[in-house]
């Protein structure tokens, strides 16, 4: 099973909340947001939403910009 | 009457906006916000890199900075709603620069994507401040748009090149009934107050500060011009002469001496 993660293959055993998939990436959910197949999904729901077979997900951040 | 600057009902207490892209590290992005004064802080809305994973910026910027995402990367109208929706869910508040560029070699914006994603964005109660290149009829169409203001350039981003769009930025000023922030191109304190001077509503400066030999020096320097230009436009500069007009006395000499 696997989904595009930031545009990149990547292989995910089974169906994986959002907040699962951020924790395996070591990545702190302070000022992240994640669009699932060009759907925004609200922090709310990040540990009830499912990520599955061939999705497209986007975990995006703030960075130095002018 | 107090001189105030209020955008999307805030009152700004500095008329200088900073950039935070291309400083040599997040630390130094909040010693020169605190150096400036500044009050509003563009940020950008990038993927993580999962490899090497960024320490958040924003734990750099203080918590009474007002944050304005920018929707860089956007090529077309669509992205830049796109990335303004994204930028709003992940918590800073409703504010966003739109930036809509697909000119890579002047980075100049696109005006035609920058009025349809700003009527999309306003109409969803972002407060939008689009990045554009001044035309009087482009921001005619931004106002309607919904707009809170117009950020026309100077010159093309991070070429420090001043305000060569001084004529078309003056006339911005003169006829479109929204704050007029001078954003990209300034790249000396000079070119911020001369903007301040022409009666702009504030500057937004990046490349000028970060790239500096001294960024939190030039931060400082930048709030000094862009509070002496604002003055100097409230005050009522006077009028300029062909001739001279003697600073002194014309009564009142010593008979001059003679061989």
């Amino acid at each position: 099973m696997a989904i595009v993660l930031n545009g990149k293959t990547f292989d995910i055993g089974c169906p994986i909340t959002i907040k699962n998939l951020l924790e395996s990436k070591g990545i702190n959910a302070d000022r992240v947001v994640v669009e699932v197949n060009y759907q925004i999904i609200v922090k709310q729901e990040w540990d009830s939403f499912l990520i599955g077979d061939d999705d497209q997900v986007e975990v995006l951040q703030f960075v130095g910009g002018g | 009457m107090e001189d105030k600057l209020i955008i999307g009902k805030f009152e700004l207490s500095s008329r200088l906006f900073i950039g935070t892209g291309k400083f040599s590290s997040n630390a130094k992005v909040g010693e020169c916000i605190k150096a400036s004064g500044c009050s509003v802080v563009t940020v950008a809305v990038r993927r993580i890199d999962f490899e090497t994973p960024e320490e958040n910026m924003i734990r750099f910027i203080p918590s009474d900075c007002i944050l304005m995402p920018n929707t860089s990367g956007a090529r077309n109208a669509k992205d830049a709603v796109r990335i303004a929706r994204l930028a709003r869910e992940a918590g800073c508040g409703n504010w966003v620069k739109i930036e809509v560029i697909s000119d890579n070699r002047y980075l100049l914006p696109d005006n035609f994507e920058t009025v349809k994603a700003t009527e999309i964005l306003a109409k969803e109660g972002f407060v939008v401040l689009p990045y554009m290149n001044p035309d009087l009829m482009v921001a005619k169409a931004l106002k309607d748009a919904g707009a809170a203001a117009v950020m026309p350039l100077g010159a093309p981003i991070g070429t420090n090149r001043g305000l060569r769009m001084k004529e078309m930025i003056r006339i911005l000023i003169e006829e479109i009934d929204l704050p007029i922030i001078v954003d990209a191109g300034i790249g000396r304190p000079s070119h911020a107050a001369e903007a301040m001077e022409m009666g702009a509503a504030a500057v937004l400066v990046n490349t000028a500060i970060a790239t500096a030999y001294d960024p939190v020096a030039a931060a400082f320097a930048f709030s000094l011009a862009v509070k002496a230009g604002r003055l100097s436009f409230t005050s009522g500069a006077p009028k300029s002469w062909q001739y001279a007009k003697a600073s002194s006395p014309l009564e009142g000499f010593l008979d001059s001496l003679t061989d």
